[in-house]
């Protein structure tokens, strides 16, 4: 008999301890604003999260990564108070959020623009959208086809679940499925990486990423009357046509804790660290 | 004072005990529990619709074409077949109707600012061209459907096992084949295997039985190290050294491709074998070195003959544990190999690993879905991979035991 009661014992201490480990966490995250989501979004955000915490002292706010989705998978359990994401809710999603009588606001706070980019050495200075789609669906296979040397044209793009695939293959390839081979690399930078020392490779990324590695060429959507090269100029006249939004995400019985964030963000200066950070502001 | 004692000393090893016991029960508890978890997600996969939940897709009624199989729905929606004699109907052209081209066949102000006329004119567009398939949201789905719709089937699990094609956010229809998966985690690490087991067991070997005592002491935590180092580490290495270099010796148009995959796991899984395979030569009784140098054997006969054969069973546990720490290593793998999802052919080409494919696809998927559930599906694979690898331990260590 005894036995069993010590084992009880030790057992509740246990969860007694797990439970206070718990609550811990609970009340240490209350204070700060957390923003979770797009891997896309997390310089820009950053950026603006250390800017704002600079500005507003006792103000605090952490910017975690993971996913568009896991960003709004965390708004939805109610672990995050803005979900940052790269694309635009998908259904299931917006279902999701409005299950549970929850009621969620959309801002557009950025321009992200993908710039198809090659290996420097590459002759291929401009390609046409249906050009691209051929390459990326594999039809095209070499780049003697659109006027390059005589190599076998590598095909690198995201992970088949990130927000930037899911966009370049709507845009660019008219929602038509990237060849079989197509090697796919789980984050940007290491796409500009691979892409760097592969001569035949083509791939794209955020305009932030592209460096001195590799090349970016123009994109014409028009049949290839006009060719133009992704920059901060083109995207904000909306001439480059592979330019996206980056969304933030929040419920609306949390407005006033996110508010103030949201409004410096949207603020001249917040937009002033979306052009410092690479990307693209509103206006 | 020994009366006093001993119910003291009584009441401590009780607690002592009732410790114990919780943390052998916590632990297992929380194991049973990750697998059952496990398990829940995963199995769901095999009772849900490949089609993304709240969507529907229909064809004109005198379509004669009343079903479409997972593989004619994606030719039709990426453009491969666009006439309907190709599918088992009569000679007409496909004509796609989505949500994205939906106001190049009805001019948008006709739709409603909210796209409440949207549903009726659906069915009129559906109703008048023969051609058509829609694929559309069921909240347009309109009152009186004047079309029919295109049953979506379960995933079956056959179909999840031995498909060859890895689109799982493909529209409309997910494609969740994981044979390219499978094998591309088998050939990276039967490649790990080839390179780490000649070097971890001549490494052992000399370890054990060549190496005076300073070079061990010099060496052991060398290799120890190894197993220290954290696996990104390893993956950044791979990437920026062995990618370049391979890519160079082989003069290939991509680099990241299984070889580099298997000499990093090779290197990875060296510490394992070599501290495994160490301790089963160390077991040798030194009666039985000692009667064979006796009888006149050398050093290197005794070793090839004698040691060898009698740490056999404990050698082959270090190569297969090391490869259970190959089928299961993630980042690294994910980092180097490329992780296009075709079936390989050769070293020399990229492949796309299990764990990889979990590791890359879980941060962006939308947690309940399909997809979701597909990766843990993935998991269960992958943990009955790994599980019987370890039963495969087990059995050839009972077996050493018997002898």
């Amino acid at each position: 008999m005894q036995l069993i009661n010590f084992k009880n014992v030790s057992c509740l201490i246990f969860l007694c301890l797990c439970l206070g480990f718990f609550n811990l966490g609970l009340f240490g995250q209350k204070s700060t604003t957390i923003i979770k989501g797009s891997d896309t979004c997390l310089p820009v955000v950053q950026n603006e999260a250390e800017q704002y915490m600079k500005k507003n002292t006792g103000a605090s706010v952490s910017v975690i990564g993971g996913g568009s989705g896991v960003g709004i998978a965390a708004l939805q359990n109610g672990t995050t108070d803005i979900a940052m994401s790269s694309r635009k809710l998908k259904m299931n999603e917006k279902v999701n959020l409005q299950k549970d009588g929850k009621s969620f606001k959309e801002i557009i706070f950025a321009y992200d623009a993908l710039s198809v980019v090659v290996h420097p050495s590459n002759k291929v200075k401009q390609l046409t959208r249906e050009q691209l789609e051929d390459i990326f669906t594999g039809k095209i296979k070499n780049w003697k086809q659109v006027g390059g040397d005589d190599l076998k044209i590598i095909v690198y793009s995201r992970e088949s679940s990130s927000g930037t695939y899911e966009f370049f293959k709507e845009r660019v390839m008219k929602s038509k499925n990237f060849m079989m081979g197509a090697l796919l690399i789980p984050a940007t930078g290491s796409i500009i990486q691979s892409i760097g020392q592969t001569k035949g490779g083509i791939g794209y990324a955020g305009l932030a990423y592209v460096h001195k590695e590799v090349k970016s060429i123009g994109v014409s959507f028009d049949g290839g009357k006009t060719y133009i090269l992704p920059s901060q100029k083109s995207v904000k006249d909306k001439s480059y046509p592979v330019a996206r939004p980056l969304y933030f995400y929040y419920l609306l019985n949390s407005e006033g804790k996110v508010n103030p964030f949201i409004k410096y963000t949207l603020s001249a200066e917040g937009q002033n660290n979306v052009l410092t950070s690479g990307y693209v502001p509103l206006n | 004072m020994i009366i006093v004692r001993k119910p003291y000393k009584k009441q401590l090893e009780k607690i002592i005990h009732g410790v114990l016991f919780s943390s052998s029960t916590i632990t297992s508890i929380i194991v049973i529990f990750i697998i059952i978890f496990l398990f829940r997600e995963g199995i769901g996969l095999f009772s849900s619709k490949p089609i993304e939940p709240g969507f529907f897709i229909a064809v004109n009624k005198d379509n004669p074409v009343k079903s479409l199989s997972a593989e004619q729905i994606d030719l039709i929606f990426n453009q491969d077949v666009t006439n309907w004699s190709k599918v088992g109907g009569k000679s007409d052209s496909i004509i796609l109707f989505t949500l994205n081209n939906v106001t190049t066949y009805i001019p948008e102000d006709s739709l409603g600012a909210n796209l409440e006329f949207l549903p009726r004119k659906l069915n009129e567009f559906i109703s008048t061209h023969t051609g058509v398939i829609a694929y559309f949201p069921d909240n347009y789905k309109p009152w009186e459907f004047k079309a029919s719709l295109i049953p979506v089937g379960n995933i079956k699990v056959s179909e999840f096992l031995k498909g060859e094609k890895w689109y799982p956010t493909n529209q409309p229809e997910k494609i969740f084949g994981i044979l390219p998966l499978i094998l591309g985690t088998l050939w990276v690490s039967f490649g790990a295997i080839l390179i780490a087991l000649p070097l971890g067991l001549a490494t052992a070997i000399y370890l054990a039985e060549v190496a005076n005592k300073r070079l061990r002491n010099i060496l052991k935590p060398i290799i120890e190290l190894l197993a220290g180092i954290p696996s990104v580490v390893y993956g950044f290495f791979g990437l920026v050294v062995i990618v370049p270099l391979v890519q160079k010796i082989f003069s290939l148009e991509v680099g990241e491709t299984a070889l580099v995959g298997s000499i990093i796991l090779g290197i990875m899984a060296l510490p394992t074998i070599i501290t495994i395979a160490e301790d089963a030569i160390l077991t040798t009784p030194k009666t039985l070195k000692e009667a064979s140098l006796a009888l006149g054997a050398s050093r290197w006969q005794t070793m090839v003959r004698v040691v060898i054969p009698y740490a056999k069973s404990g050698i082959a546990a270090a190569v297969i544990l090391g490869i259970g720490r190959a089928v299961g290593e993630t980042m690294a793998v994910l980092m180097v190999t490329g992780n296009a999802s075709v079936i390989p052919h050769t070293f020399l080409q990229p492949v796309r690993t299990l764990p990889a494919t979990i590791a890359a696809e879980m941060g962006e998927v939308s947690s309940g879905g399909v997809h979701y559930q597909a990766l843990f599906a993935l998991g269960i694979v992958l943990f009955i991979m790994t599980l019987a690898i370890n039963f495969a331990v087990e059995l050839i260590r009972s077996r050493t035991k018997r002898a």
